[in-house]
């Protein structure tokens, strides 16, 4: 099987192209960028013409739910939300039942992704056992199952001491480690972010400092220890200025941001909204505008989904008694194009923030259209303007407070390892 | 942009009344009118509360998640005088920590035909949820949620300084204790505002106080003799005894001292300032006994105007259905 795609624009930010050239795909791998090689004749060929093309993207987190609570989402229905929202490598968190904690889990998900073919889907094991915080886990056998990162989810480590042994221990075997800093007291039963809009709706708050407490001490620690250290969902001005004057010693320290975090703030709380309702809390406009900054600059060099699809019943509470989360792999793209919409930064480089960039923090080839390396592809058309419309997602969950939001951008085809997977009615 | 739920749905398109969650988003007007319908329910000196057929037939159901004696006989009785009949459920909050099981709990009372719930839960925003969830033509009033609002005691509260200062304008008014945890402080603000006094005053420790307190209009005070200074009204706020635990405060001792309104501190108010508490007080905590049986002590009238502010609301709900033809 041979395919071309051709007449589009084709964004490539890991090779700095950005120009109308055509991609020619055989097999599983790209075998050329612009002119086919020699006697090369496409079985397929997808005209792009006024289409973009770029590398499937990239997503550091997201929630698949799968084993343990597929009333939430399965392997199945997320990697189909996400050849939908043009995602083709993900890495799923650690936080299901059971956690991924040993080799045979991470195996499972391999397996049962490989078996889809619909997206790469990568682990992040948890770093210690169960993630209660206690035991460390078998760092070198997760590592040899092919886990690419080691990760507490959402449950913050509350002993330094085991959080400083991890961190070692994983140093060791040179695995990167996800933290999602939070200070457990500090966050207590908070559940939005204590600032005008909790304070009026009298919802328990989450300080900033609960974040950036954690990340004062993880820094400390990964200086201290010298791991790899990549913060995850940073929701606050202060983290965002922490960890640029950590790169700037030359901390192996990296971050992300949830797309969200980008766009809403605690006034979308307002009347109790539990679609907005995540952790971390949507902060105030100050801080959303400092990680748009730092997204810019580089300092925060992946933006990822943080998908956390819930069945209904999951929201469907008073505020503080609904699950924390948003159904996010199909607008993680037309978020981003959003924020090139605004002027937070260029197309190639919001487009980098999706691709190469989360696939450098990783350090796997992908996020990129090199000669040789799979054939993941995105391509979206720029001019096509849509609604979502929660009964239109693929996701099991249909939780998005984005709902009714109007986007440009939108996926017209994705390819997995040189397959058509996804291809727009 | 995303819809939105927003404090409009206590309102019908007219601006009349269907819900009554929060002080928020109602204005000067209508709050006025539930003072006045209130007067018109309220006690004659030295004869009883009338008791009216407005709601005759109807039933009323006091829904409490969370548990409130004083609270929900005076919503009884309230309903009792409107001549409408009342369910009482107690909820343990244990048992519905999950909201299908408070969806579940609410669609079975709804099928006893109930067209009012009043409301009472320990989370925050869950009489919003509730009323977004009630059936067309059923009511629910907010009678205390979570750390959010008690919008009734903030009436009572308002008809009770009207009865004494008779305008709001003038007034300047310090509210003193836990700010931070306090539903019926958020109210009160809220409605002190909205009325247009001339000054809110918010007077405690930094832990009892929100970090953002000003935002919500109020002057901040950590002393209480400057916070009291000229004030014509003083509310004090009950200190939960939980607070001792969790390192908010050292003592009740050194509480009272620093907090605790006596004859002494009271001095620096206006000489005809008067002495409110939501109840149930903690003599000896938040006052001193001289204080809460002097002659500025208005506590026991907020209890007996709250009977009446309680009808107001039911019946202004209640009559906004029957305008939208919403009876069953």
């Amino acid at each position: 099987m041979s395919l071309s795609i051709i007449g589009g624009r084709l964004i490539d930010p890991a090779n700095g192209i950005d120009e109308q050239l055509d991609l020619h795909i055989e097999g599983e791998t790209i075998i050329a960028v612009g002119k086919p090689p020699g006697g090369f004749v496409a079985d397929e060929s997808i005209d792009a013409t006024g289409l973009i093309v770029i590398p499937g993207l990239v997503d550091m987190a997201a929630s698949l739910r799968e084993p343990g609570y597929t009333a939430k989402g399965t392997l199945e229905s997320e990697t189909l939300a996400a050849a939908k929202g043009g995602i083709t490598t993900l890495v799923c968190t650690p936080d299901t039942e059971p956690v991924i904690d040993t080799p045979a889990d991470i195996e499972f998900i391999h397996r049962m992704a490989r078996k889809l073919q619909q997206a790469r889907v990568l682990t992040a094991a948890a770093l210690t056992h169960n993630l209660e915080g206690r035991q460390l886990s078998s760092v070198a056998a997760l590592k040899a199952a092919g886990c690419v990162a080691l990760s507490n989810a959402r449950k913050p480590l509350a002993n330094t001491l085991v959080e400083r042994r991890a961190l070692e221990y994983a140093a060791t075997f040179d695995m990167t480690v996800f933290l999602r800093p939070e200070d457990r007291h500090l966050h207590a039963e908070g559940c939005a972010h204590e600032g005008a809009v909790a304070t009026r709706l009298g919802l328990p708050g989450v300080p900033s400092a609960a974040e950036t407490v954690a990340v004062a001490r993880d820094l400390a620690l990964a200086e201290h220890t010298g791991a790899r250290v990549h913060f995850r969902a940073l929701s606050t001005a202060g983290s965002a200025r922490m960890l640029r004057e950590a790169q700037a010693a030359k901390l192996p320290v990296s971050a992300d941001v949830a797309v969200h975090q980008l766009h809403l703030t605690e006034m979308d709380v307002e009347g109790f909204d539990a679609r907005c309702h995540v952790s971390p809390p949507l902060r105030t406009l100050a801080d959303r505008d400092a990680l748009r900054q730092a997204v810019a600059e580089g300092t925060i060099a992946a933006i990822c989904s943080d998908h956390q699809p819930h069945d209904p019943d999951a929201k469907d509470a008073p505020f503080p008694d609904t699950e924390p989360g948003i159904s996010s792999l199909e607008t993680l793209l037309a978020l981003t194009l959003r924020l090139v919409e605004e002027g937070v930064l260029p197309l190639q480089e919001a487009i980098a923030r999706v691709t190469c960039g989360p696939a450098d923090l990783l350090r796997l080839p992908y996020g990129r259209l090199n000669v040789g390396l799979p054939g993941d592809v995105c391509i979206f058309d720029p001019e096509d303007h849509w609604t979502l419309r929660t009964d239109q997602m693929i996701s099991e969950g249909r939780n998005t407070p984005f709902e009714g939001w109007e986007f440009s951008g939108c996926v017209t085809h994705t390819l997995f390892n040189g397959r058509v997977i996804y291809r727009k009615a | 942009m995303a819809s939105r739920h927003d404090n409009s749905i206590q309102l019908n398109d007219d601006g009349r009344l269907r819900h009554f969650l929060t002080i928020e988003g109602l204005d000067k007007d209508l709050l006025t009118t539930i003072l006045d319908t209130a007067e018109s329910f309220a006690a004659l000196p030295g004869r009883p509360v009338k008791k009216v057929p407005a709601l005759r037939g109807r039933v009323i159901t006091n829904l409490f998640f969370e548990n409130s004696t004083r609270t929900r006989t005076t919503f009884e009785l309230a309903a009792k005088r409107l001549s409408a009949d009342v369910l009482n459920f107690n909820v343990s909050t244990s048992a519905t920590s999950k909201g299908e099981t408070l969806l579940d709990t609410l669609r079975n009372i709804e099928a006893m035909h109930s067209e009012m719930f009043v409301v009472r839960h320990s989370q925050s925003g869950a009489a919003h949820f509730i009323a977004e969830h009630a059936a067309p033509g059923v009511s629910v009033i907010n009678a205390g949620d979570g750390r959010h609002a008690h919008p009734t005691q903030a009436m009572l509260d308002m008809f009770t300084i009207r009865k004494h200062k008779g305008e709001f304008t003038p007034l300047r008014v310090a509210i003193v204790g836990d700010i931070l945890h306090s539903r019926v402080a958020r109210s009160q603000i809220l409605a002190l505002n909205t009325l247009g006094v001339t000054e809110v005053r918010v007077v405690g420790p930094r832990t009892l106080i929100p970090t953002e307190a000003r935002t919500l209009g109020v002057h901040v005070y950590h002393d209480l003799e400057a916070g009291l200074r000229d004030v014509d009204v003083v509310i004090m706020l009950r200190l939960q005894k939980e607070r001792m635990d969790g390192a908010l405060l050292p003592s009740e001792d050194e509480y009272f001292q620093l907090y605790g309104l006596t004859n002494e501190r009271l001095e620096v108010a206006k000489p005809d300032a008067i002495v409110m508490h939501p109840g149930p007080m903690n003599r000896g905590v938040e006052m001193d006994t001289e204080v809460a049986d002097g002659p500025r002590s208005v506590i026991l009238q907020q209890v007996s105007y709250g009977i009446a502010v309680r009808m107001a609301v039911m019946s202004m709900c209640m009559q906004t259905h029957a305008a939208n033809g919403g009876e069953a």
